[in-house]
């Protein structure tokens, strides 16, 4: 891992079209800025560990409701 | 050929119909190939059941017939990595987390499963709009379904 520091204000290219930019520290939370083409998604990480688990979580259930969804027509 | 899976038994698959997963799934990374069963002729939900691993298989929900009002558009990261040329190729599904009863079970409108059903790829893909498509939607009662 690449470990910068930066100062309010200052920013971080990330190859040359994602800008990084750190807008505020307020205590333990940091404001970031982040400026990349519209192609390229920006989300929070749990947003994608929420859906690893969401998905891990759909495999495992009751057979009886399958069976019961097939049934009840 | 035929497949075991995961809620059919073993089923006789055509090649054809293999979807390829490049990027996986969240989670399943390492899975590619799975292919849709019709789980019941009558019910919006199908199967997507892994070609490699048995145990590897999600109930989908067809989500337009649960929230009428489900509307999002897909990148143009995404058409290119699942080659869409026209938007009647492509389909969507969202994985379901079914619970003790149909009425407690959830769909996950965050991340719809994306299937070209004309080039046979598939993705998962997230939504930006996080508060308003949640990952645990209520499936609440479908006409006709179980209760």
């Amino acid at each position: 891992m690449l470990v910068l520091s930066r100062k309010t204000g200052e920013s971080i290219m990330i190859g040359d079209q994602i800008e990084v930019k750190v807008l505020a520290v307020e205590g333990d939370q940091v404001k970031i800025g982040i400026v990349a083409p519209k192609a390229v998604k920006v989300h929070r990480a749990e947003v994608f560990e929420a859906i690893q688990e969401q998905n891990r979580e759909a495999l495992t259930f009751s057979n009886e409701l399958l069976n019961k969804l097939k049934r009840n027509k | 050929m035929n497949i075991e899976t995961k809620f059919l038994g073993q089923v006789e698959i055509d090649e054809q119909n293999i979807l390829t997963f490049e990027t996986g799934l969240p989670g399943f990374l390492d899975v590619h190939k799975f292919v849709l069963l019709p789980l019941d002729a009558d019910l919006p939900l199908v199967v997507l059941q892994s070609v490699e691993q048995q145990q590897l298989g999600f109930v989908l929900a067809y989500p337009f017939a649960f929230k009428k009002d489900y509307i999002f558009e897909i990148s143009e990261e995404e058409k290119i990595d699942l080659q869409v040329e026209e938007e009647e190729d492509v389909i969507a599904y969202t994985i379901v987390t079914l619970k003790e009863t149909f009425s407690e079970s959830t769909m996950n409108l965050l991340a719809p499963i994306i299937i070209n059903t004309k080039k046979k790829l598939g993705k998962q893909i997230v939504l930006q709009d996080s508060k308003r498509y949640p990952l645990r939607y209520p499936i609440g009662s479908m006409e006709g379904s179980a209760k």
